[in-house]
């Protein structure tokens, strides 16, 4: 975009915005919006606390634990469902079901099972994230040329060795959106599940910046994690913008 | 089958047959007849051609050998065994040469192997072989999307090579490089039979082709399925590979195939 003959960088929407949330927050005009420099310095106040520390601790642990089982059970699970009919048939769809349901509702139900601790955290997460991995791995397995499945049959392949070195491999494009769209969804699960449970990580914070009214801590705890989701958003589509070269010679 | 035509007289013994077919049928989910009651046997050492039109069934034929379709009746045998599912004595080398794209030239090539639990080092010694065998040398990191159709094709018969089996299935090999790629690798093909000592089986629906590499030229006739001839070009191959498209042997069998397959085409 050019006005008036000078180049204006893409980034310069946030600057206005930014500006706009200083403004409003020094006018005072609500409660709930402290101006940016406030919340900004006390981001900076907050973030090396020891109890800040040790939310974001729990919060990338149960974080990376329900990511890590999401992706070790809903992987094979979509080659499963795109390797035999009868599986498919069989979980097809409940996985479409859970997909679109609102699964903060069964949030309370994996509380009641399993307390209020960091395992309802960590199931909350795996919830929330595998059932688009599960659909894209099926969806890249079913996109796999026959040939190359022909090809381990004839040479001998096992089951497992055609998973280990021809399905995932061959489905890895669609599995690696799979997986930056359900990273994604268990951001908001980590979330939902703390917020919930509200008695560790940055749920217990948030429950406490809500209830005390401390606005600043608020906004800048949300920045902590929107930055976080960014992050991690666009290192998995550099990841797999990587892998996509040979995508296209699969065929 | 309607006619069977010997340009050779079947005097000499014929080789045992290192496959035979017994009565196989496939009827496709739908009710299709792909295949009729097909009997064959193709002689070890040699190189049997199944050749016709689309529709055929050559290359279901083909992938029963190989145990890579389940025939809906009759048998098959590979070296007097029974075979349903693939095994270590059939290779098979794909139209579309089913490559892993991931994988560098070494690997592709070893991959049969490596499935077998041949360790590395090993496994990449017989490959570095076979991908000098079919003149790959200096390609050995490359991976598929570098190079042509018909450097694709050379990874795809070195990977069949390397495991040694007794039988290639060769599913329309050259029918994805172009024509002039195709010669070269009809010469080398000629070379290797030669010199190899395995049975090939050949399914293509060129019968230039058909001619010029086989020893024996089975014509399948489609809806359904079947055998209409068994053609034996006996064209001399000694007087050199740039010979035989001149040879009258090789031109009046080309001419009497079409005639036969012509009047299965609408």
């Amino acid at each position: 975009m050019r006005i008036a003959g000078y180049r204006i960088p893409l980034f310069a929407s946030l600057i206005v915005w930014a500006i706009i949330w200083e403004v409003t927050g020094r006018l005072g005009a609500t409660l709930v919006m402290p101006p940016l420099s406030a919340v900004v310095a006390r981001m900076i106040e907050i973030v090396p606390t020891p109890t800040f520390l040790a939310a974001l601790w729990i919060t990338g642990r149960t974080f990376l634990t329900g990511v890590l089982i999401a992706v070790v059970i809903g992987v094979p699970m979509g080659v499963i469902m795109a390797r035999s009919v009868i599986m498919d048939r069989l979980l097809l769809p409940w996985v479409n079901l859970f997909l679109s349901a609102p699964l903060t509702a069964l949030v309370p139900v994996i509380m009641v099972l399993f307390g209020f601790g960091e395992t309802t955290i960590i199931l909350t997460v795996v919830l929330f994230a595998i059932w688009i991995i599960v659909l894209n791995a099926r969806a890249g397995v079913h996109a796999i040329s026959p040939s190359l499945v022909d090809m381990a049959a004839s040479f001998g392949a096992t089951h497992w060795q055609a998973f280990r070195h021809i399905y995932v491999w061959a489905a890895l494009p669609e599995i690696l959106s799979g997986v930056r769209l359900g990273v994604i969804r268990a951001v908001k699960g980590v979330v939902i599940g703390q917020l919930l449970v509200s008695v560790v990580g940055f749920g217990r914070l948030f429950e406490l910046y809500s209830s005390r009214f401390l606005m600043e801590h608020f906004w800048a705890l949300l920045f902590v994690l929107f930055a976080f989701a960014f992050a991690i958003n666009e290192g998995l589509a550099w990841l797999e913008r990587k892998v996509e070269y040979y995508a296209a010679s699969r065929s | 089958m309607s006619t069977v035509s010997n340009l050779k007289p079947t005097a000499e013994p014929a080789p045992a047959p290192m496959v035979s077919v017994r009565g196989i049928s496939k009827i496709y989910p739908g009710g299709v007849e792909a295949l009729s009651n097909i009997d064959l046997d193709f002689p070890e050492g040699e190189l049997t051609s199944l050749l016709g039109p689309s529709g055929c069934g050559k290359t279901t034929l083909l992938k029963i050998i190989a145990g890579l379709l389940p025939a809906t009746s009759g048998t098959v045998e590979v070296d007097g065994r029974p075979v349903t599912k693939p095994g270590p004595e059939r290779a098979f080398v794909f139209q579309d040469f089913a490559l892993m794209p991931w994988a560098t030239v070494l690997r592709n090539v070893a991959f049969g192997l490596e499935l077998r639990g041949m360790p590395k080092a090993e496994r990449e010694a017989i490959a570095q072989t076979y991908i000098e065998v079919v003149g790959l040398q200096g390609f050995e990191h490359t991976y598929p999307h570098a190079l042509s159709g018909g450097m694709r094709q050379r990874v795809g018969l070195a990977r069949a090579l390397a495991v040694d089996a007794k039988v290639l299935l060769m599913d329309e090999p050259f029918s994805a490089v172009d024509e002039q790629t195709r010669r070269k690798f009809q010469e080398d093909l000629l070379e290797l039979v030669a010199k190899e000592r395995k049975t090939f089986l050949f399914v293509t629906h060129s019968i230039e082709e058909a001619v010029y590499v086989s020893d024996r030229i089975v014509l399948l006739a489609p809806r359904p399925g079947r055998v209409t001839a068994i053609v034996e070009p006996d064209i001399p191959r000694e007087a050199g590979l740039d010979r035989i498209r001149r040879d009258p042997v090789y031109l009046d069998t080309v001419e009497e195939i079409w005639h036969g397959l012509k009047r299965y085409l609408e």
